[in-house]
């Protein structure tokens, strides 16, 4: 027996099934990490051949070309090429074709066939070529593309899976020859390339001489994916000789060639009417769903749906969790004896937690949206109807799929930056992000807009027309910047805009599922971490140093302990804003992580009670200065809604950023930013809203 | 001679043939990979709400892309 399994990685275009695919052959034995130095997301499972032989599975970043233009394309190809140490180079390579999809599919399997590598093509969603009355023969599609392995399947419905484990289980695959053909010129070229290259002693020289030639951006030398310099140096002239006697670009050229193949094979392989009779499902919907004025209408209703639903039905999860912690403190508080113990796992860590994990129901809701629309085709639509507005502010369509996701967390949208190929598009949409207001502003907003609109009949209108014009704010201020940050320090071309409208689908539950247990680790994994671990420090800082006198009263008390002493060294900072040093104090700690506002009051103001926010607001409203003014009056609510709206507050935001961009000084620039401007605009809205009042 | 036509012009419900690819900034050859090669069978279905970007038909797929990027492709309306 070997020692280390063979290497089986999956290739495919977006939206081709190819998750799906990796679910069925992995099951739940997948791993989720980094590439080595990059960011991009590398996802490996563990599958058993038909033959119970153990292979590793590598799932590559959906690309539709391996002419890198993406963090996620490079890493493909690098993969592909055996260049990215530390990953061994694929011993098979299964692409996934959307069969309805044949041609532009191919283009991508070509590339990998060109690369030297053996191919197995998943011939997916053999289904929908059906309904349209049309027919991929297997055999002609694989004896036309030099007799390379084609399994016809159906990945959401499990058909295939048995006869591409088989196909797995086959030790022997050869590479095919590459199936396109050029003008002599061309050919000449690749094969001196490929000798220039062979006498650095690059590995596979004729995929790379193809890579190189095939893609411009490795030949010019502003571009962060060129070639190094040397190289560089001998294969421009022959690049440039090649041109003299045929103007059209090289790369336009292989791309050309690759087609004139591709419509060979499409022809000798599809069988049936090409013509669906009239207009598809698909197209029926989209005459609704981006209309222009029904388009309109669907996208707001189905954004605005989404916030209702995560205020509604998120509710009595909400109160069970709640109660259970309120229950489980009161348990362990009748367990201990009162003390430090008792008073560190009741106050800082059960209420801590509990105060967190209470909006898990919301964050599941929101990403059960997101899923639902991406998995539906929907997502697209979105950034086709929002990319002017997108383009205004110098961004793009694309952007606007990862600001939206920020709505839910900042994290998974930064993330989610990496499907922008304009880099400068990328950075900028990085660095707004966090101004999108994520669920973790939910606890804050939640609490001070109930302390703002006082107990009446229809207050739920006002709290959600609050709720919303904070989201608003947040939005315009995300915009603003972004647009300044595109005339300023990202300046540079428009990004050239480009996003395929999938046919609608519907939903893949399972899929969907696996992506929200997914999210909800990640969440209860912070909010377990570094949540726990700040509320025992916001416990510890309230409670340290502790008076010599026991019977001090516990506002004196808190008033000499760490925490009461930076809230008021920072005091002159946060007075113009309204907020006295108790106030100061929980802004303070919400620098680690915004939610902790919520936690660091209710230690702040009821040391005594168990986390409950009906209790937390009746205190805070009859929160009073010593010289008898309300504490939480209408102005320091709207400024310390504002501020929160703005800042940059949380620790696990900072890290991704520092992960995405590789540097320490966006990060930086970015919480700074963010905290000055937030500043401000709580300076100008407590000024206003005080005279108003 | 008369001018050239370019698929940014072409109104939505209408077809055209891509005759050339007119620049060779960065993205354009991203959208050759994509299937719009000289030759190929563009249909405009429509313009987005806003009136930018557009919605293509190529080679069975719909793709979007900006008016910005079609004014730099030439096509012969059918």
């Amino acid at each position: 027996m070997s020692a280390s399994p063979r290497q089986i990685a999956l290739v495919g275009n977006p939206n081709s099934g190819k998750t799906t695919l990796f679910n069925a052959f992995t099951g739940l034995r997948q791993k989720v990490g980094n590439y080595p130095g990059v960011t991009v997301e590398k996802k490996v499972g563990e599958a058993r051949t038909l033959h119970g032989e153990k292979v590793a599975i590598l799932d590559l970043p959906g690309t539709y070309s391996l002419s890198a233009r993406s963090e996620d394309e490079r890493v493909a190809r690098d993969v592909l090429l055996g260049d990215l140490s530390g990953i061994p180079r694929p011993d098979v390579v299964i692409c996934v074709v959307d069969a309805s999809n044949l041609e532009r599919n191919l283009y991508l399997v070509l590339q990998v066939i060109d690369l030297g590598l053996p191919v197995i093509i998943a011939l997916n969603m053999i289904d929908v070529v059906e309904e349209n009355k049309q027919r991929i023969d297997p055999e002609a599609l694989s004896e036309s593309l030099g007799g390379v392995t084609v399994i016809p399947c159906q990945a959401n419905a499990k058909i295939g899976i048995a006869e591409l484990k088989q196909a797995m289980a086959k030790k022997s695959y050869t590479p095919v020859e590459r199936v396109w053909t050029t003008d002599d010129d061309l050919t000449q070229l690749l094969s001196e390339t490929a000798d220039v290259l062979a006498a650095h002693n690059t590995i596979n020289p004729r995929a790379h001489a193809l890579t190189i030639i095939g893609d411009r951006a490795m030949r010019d030398p502003s571009h962060p994916n060129c070639l190094d310099n040397e190289i560089l140096r001998k294969i421009t002239p022959l690049v440039d000789a090649t041109l003299k006697q045929h103007p059209t670009p090289v790369e336009s050229r292989i791309v050309a060639a690759r087609y004139d193949a591709i419509s060979r094979i499409s022809a000798a392989s599809l069988r049936g009417e090409n013509r669906p009779d009239g207009l598809s499902v698909s197209d029926k919907l989209d005459e609704v769903l981006i209309h222009p004025i029904l388009g309109w209408l669907v996208f707001i209703l189905v954004m605005a749906t989404m916030f209702f639903s995560m205020f509604t039905l998120a509710e009595t999860p909400m109160d069970w969790i709640e109660n259970g912690f309120a229950i489980l403190g009161d348990w362990v508080g009748s367990l201990l004896g009162k003390g430090d113990l008792r008073d560190l796992l009741v106050d800082g860590v059960i209420a801590g937690v509990g105060g967190v994990l209470v909006f898990l129901p919301q964050i599941l809701i929101l990403f059960l949206f997101i899923g639902i629309l991406e998995s539906s085709g929907y997502m697209a639509r979105a950034a086709f109807i929002m990319d002017r507005l997108m383009a205004r502010v110098g961004l793009n369509g694309k952007s606007f799929i990862p600001l939206l996701s920020s709505y839910a967390c900042a994290i998974p949208g930064i993330m989610a930056t990496r499907t922008i190929e304009n880099e400068k598009d990328r950075l900028v949409t990085i660095l707004v992000a966090p101004m999108m207001s994520c669920t973790a502003r939910l606890p804050v907003y939640g609490i001070l807009i109930k302390l703002m609109v006082p107990e009446a009949d229809n207050d739920i209108w006002i709290q959600t027309g609050l709720m919303f014009a904070l989201y608003g704010l947040g939005t315009l201020g995300a915009f603003l910047f972004a647009a300044i940050f595109k005339r300023t320090i990202a300046k540079g071309d428009a990004s050239p805009f480009m996003i395929e409208l999938p046919p609608y689908r519907l939903p893949g539950w399972k899929l969907i599922v696996q992506q929200l247990l997914d999210r909800a680790g990640i969440f209860i994994k912070r909010a377990g971490t570094i949540i726990l671990a700040l509320s025992i420090l916001i416990w510890a800082a309230s409670t340290f140093p502790k008076p010599a006198d026991p019977e001090t009263p516990k506002d004196i008390a808190l008033e000499q302990s760490i925490m009461g002493r930076t809230g008021k060294m920072i005091e002159p900072i946060m007075k113009p804003l309204g907020y006295d040093w108790k106030i100061g104090s929980a802004v303070i700690w919400s620098f680690l992580a915004r939610e902790q506002f919520v936690a660091a009051m209710s230690v702040i103001y009821s040391v005594e009670d168990e986390e409950d926010e009906p209790a937390l607001r009746s205190k805070l409203a009859a929160a009073e200065s010593p010289d008898g003014i309300s504490i939480f009056s209408i102005p320091v609510c709207a400024s310390l809604l504002v501020f929160y709206v703005f800042a940059q507050q949380c620790i696990a935001t900072f890290a991704v950023v520092r992960r995405e961009t590789s540097s320490w000084k966006w990060p930086i620039f970015q919480l700074g930013y963010m905290t000055v401007f937030a500043w401000i605009a709580a300076f100008v809205t407590f000024m206003i809203v005080s005279h108003i009042v | 001679m008369t001018k050239l036509t370019l698929l940014s012009e072409i109104a939505p419900h209408k077809s055209c043939t891509v005759l050339a690819i007119l620049s060779d900034a960065p993205g354009m050859q991203r959208l050759q990979e994509m299937g719009i090669l000289p030759g190929t069978k563009i249909s405009v279905i429509r313009r987005a709400p806003m009136g930018d970007p557009i919605e293509l038909e190529v080679r069975g797929y719909k793709l979007s892309i900006r008016k910005r990027e079609a004014a730099e492709i030439s096509v012969q309306p059918a």
